[in-house]
């Protein structure tokens, strides 16, 4: 039984770094639940069950994690974000991006402070939260 | 402070095999000891040239661990969550990465330039994250 679980989180993880490399892409399920070896409902169900959140969720915060680094560390505006972090219009960026962070695009350039650790921490560690 | 050196550090592998082939067989690192200590297998690693800083490849499980903690152990790393980490530094980070990429290694991250370098992130077999990076000069 652990070795199973072992072997499917392992295969989850797998799919999730794949996500985490191609954020910008469209959420390609069928393409995941390959790299999982899983089908399309087992991947979503399972992948919910190891990480706590569905896929296109976890998307949702990746891309968003990225548009605020790409808002705090360039002069690039709001729209070209939008579009180089995977979403298909501005509508459903921006109100992503105030559901998830609580405040706009602009508002949260507006107050953000540049960092310079490793960018694997601030990756974790300012994508928001699904959690509470 | 009287320390000085940081000199061995750890991370948890499932299989000590399987992890002496991808530290040395693919990442190019030297084997530092491989002992069989009776209670444990003591494997350590190091970067070529650099044999006063080790990595210990360590198996969770018992005596150490109690069945189920190792279980938990070997659960939290295979889904990545449980924090090994390994920064290692590079003269030519796209260069390495290509290598690696030949190799069949997992990228995690591609080559990207960032104010302190440029770096890319990697996983072992096992779940543990690696970032390797060509440091610009601090200051």
């Amino acid at each position: 039984m652990s070795r199973a679980v072992e072997e499917s989180n392992r295969a989850m993880l797998r799919a999730r770094d794949a996500m985490d490399r191609a954020y910008a892409h469209p959420l390609d399920i069928p393409a995941l639940a390959r790299i999982a070896h899983a089908s399309e409902a087992h991947f979503i169900r399972t992948f919910r069950a190891t990480f706590g959140e569905t896929p296109h969720r976890y998307l949702q915060r990746r891309r968003v994690e990225r548009a605020m680094a790409l808002l705090v560390e360039t002069e690039r505006d709001v729209t070209d974000i939008c579009y180089a972090v995977g979403f298909g219009s501005l509508g459903t960026f921006s109100r992503t991006f105030r559901q998830i962070v609580g405040e706009s695009p602009t508002d949260f350039r507006r107050r953000a402070v540049p960092t310079n650790v490793p960018s694997c921490f601030t990756k974790a560690w300012t994508r928001p939260s699904s959690f509470g | 402070m009287t320390m000085n050196a940081i000199s061995r550090s750890q991370i948890y592998v499932l299989d000590q095999d399987e992890a002496l082939d991808f530290y040395v067989g693919k990442l190019g690192m030297e084997l530092n000891t491989d002992q069989d200590l009776g209670f444990m297998r003591w494997l350590t690693v190091n970067l070529p040239g650099d044999p006063e800083r080790e990595i210990l490849l360590e198996k969770p499980g018992p005596p150490a661990l109690d069945p189920a903690t190792a279980e938990q152990v070997r659960e939290l790393l295979t889904k990545g969550a449980l924090g090994g980490y390994l920064f290692m530094t590079t003269d030519d980070a796209r260069k390495t990465h290509e290598d690696l990429v030949a190799k069949g290694v997992e990228i995690t991250d591609e080559p990207t330039e960032r104010p302190y370098g440029i770096d890319f992130g990697i996983r072992d077999p096992f779940g543990n994250r690696i970032r390797i990076g060509q440091m610009f000069p601090r200051g």
